[in-house]
């Protein structure tokens, strides 16, 4: 295994700094996130090498849920960023959260104790990078479902109405959005397994053979990895709508858009 | 009393009481915003609104959402589609009420997106009749429509009124079609109810 230097990361790094110079000349105006963007990940994948490192040290239970729940909150708060209408109060930052932390913590739960049988089934080793892939995705499917939601209500506010005024159910009159919404939360993870191997070589397999693992194993952790997030993915997306319908129409099934702001 | 409204609260029009019986067709005239389409939706219950509203004695509360708009249904004046042809919004064919209101029996494979507004207006009152609600709330249901027209969608709601003892209450700018259509015309100003007669 060939063991990076802070050179070797520099030069990827005159990558990253000569597109911010293409961007500044063609007016792009994206060259300040793109810089802090990359700041960040520096900053941000140090620190979590640095708690990981630690935390392979120590092996306790507190500390890796610690560690998670820190994570959701932070999975959270980007969801809510990501949405062009967010429910007020609460609920726009709950929503997310609450649908996060069921499918990604029992997803990520299943895989430890069923799947995986370590001991003990927290070792941090395997818990908290199972858990940051599948929020990352379930955050991904989350914040593109609850956005796609509240901006086709917003938007198909009289046809709803329309389908209300003639005796549908909230449910019903919201049936062709949900199902729209749904495919657009679980399109990225579809798509992602369907080209998996032939069109891209997914980012932790490749990681992991970088790093001097036998493919053939790299692999199978890949493969459960893709079916963790789908499913992960899947039912975050199903809880959020689930909730954001709810949301959405009080107990009378009005639709009540005035519970989103900007 | 099909319908009784007690000290309904809309806009900013004073607490509201009226009562429609079994077949009889109220119309409703006033100035524009001053609160007409709002008390509709209120009665609808699609906006959320204080006071008492029952139909056939039982109180709104006590049916569930969807049925009580199935049963006391808004036609609003502006129509909207959501499926690709007009066959999908309706529950039930019902050829001889597309042919009284001026309509060929394959009207319903027709493309919503080729109608025309007075031809949505005909056919949104047509999917809310085969829906056979017990109250409509007409929004100035023939706005869009010639003097033919107009005559059908009349007809076509008085025949209904009178078949199933329904309850209608109608608004319109029209003073000669209240005068046609209504048993009991009101109209509504900013201080609530008044008979018409006693504004002008």
């Amino acid at each position: 295994m060939i063991t990076l230097s802070a050179l070797d990361l520099a030069l990827a790094a005159t990558l990253v700094v000569a597109l911010a110079l293409v961007s500044r000349r063609v007016h792009a105006g994206v060259e300040r996130q793109l810089a802090i963007a990359a700041v960040r990940t520096v900053v941000q994948l140090l620190l979590i090498g640095l708690v990981l490192k630690a935390l392979f040290a120590t092996t306790s239970l507190l500390w890796v849920a610690l560690l998670s729940f820190l994570m959701l909150a932070v999975a959270g708060r980007e969801v809510m960023a990501r949405q062009h209408y967010r429910f007020s109060g609460p609920w726009g930052y709950g929503i997310g959260l609450v649908s996060m932390f069921i499918s990604s913590f029992a997803v990520t739960l299943f895989a430890l104790l069923v799947v995986v049988g370590n001991q003990p089934w927290y070792e941090p080793q395997y818990a908290i990078p199972l858990l940051g892939m599948l929020l990352g995705n379930t955050m991904n499917g989350v914040s593109l479902a609850l956005d796609r939601l509240t901006q086709s209500a917003r938007d198909q506010r009289a046809v709803i109405e329309a389908r209300l005024m003639l005796g549908d159910t909230a449910l019903e009159s919201l049936s062709d959005i949900r199902r729209q919404v749904f495919r657009s939360g679980l399109i990225p993870i579809i798509n992602a397994m369907a080209a998996a191997g032939i069109v891209s070589l997914p980012g932790m397999m490749t990681g992991q053979i970088l790093a001097g693992a036998p493919p053939v194993e790299a692999v199978k952790y890949q493969i459960l990895i893709m079916f963790l997030i789908a499913a992960g993915a899947g039912f975050g997306t199903l809880a959020a709508v689930h909730l954001a319908v709810k949301r959405l129409f009080d107990e009378r099934q009005r639709l009540r858009l005035e519970r989103l702001t900007r | 009393m099909l319908l009784s409204v007690r000290d309904l609260k809309v806009h900013n029009l004073p607490p509201l009481s009226f009562g429609l019986a079994a077949g009889e067709c109220l119309g409703l005239s006033g100035p524009s915003g001053v609160g007409k389409t709002l008390l509709l939706r209120a009665l609808a219950d699609l906006d959320p609104n204080e006071g008492e509203v029952l139909l056939a004695g039982r109180p709104r509360r006590d049916w569930p959402p969807a049925e009580w708009r199935r049963q006391v249904m808004l036609v609003p004046s502006e129509s909207f589609w959501w499926a690709s042809t007009v066959g999908e919004h309706f529950s039930r064919v019902d050829e001889a009420l597309f042919d009284a209101l001026g309509f060929p029996a394959e009207v319903a494979a027709w493309r919503v997106e080729r109608l025309s507004s007075g031809e949505r207006q005909r056919l949104a009152v047509a999917r809310a009749l085969v829906r056979e609600p017990r109250v409509l709330l007409l929004d100035e249901p023939t706005a869009n429509l010639d003097a033919d027209n107009t005559v059908r969608v009349e007809r076509v709601l008085d025949g209904y009124r009178r078949d199933h003892d329904a309850g209608l209450l109608w608004v319109s700018h029209s003073r000669e079609q209240l005068q046609r259509v209504a048993d009991r015309r009101f109209h509504l100003g900013p201080r609530g109810f008044a008979e018409p007669e006693a504004v002008a």
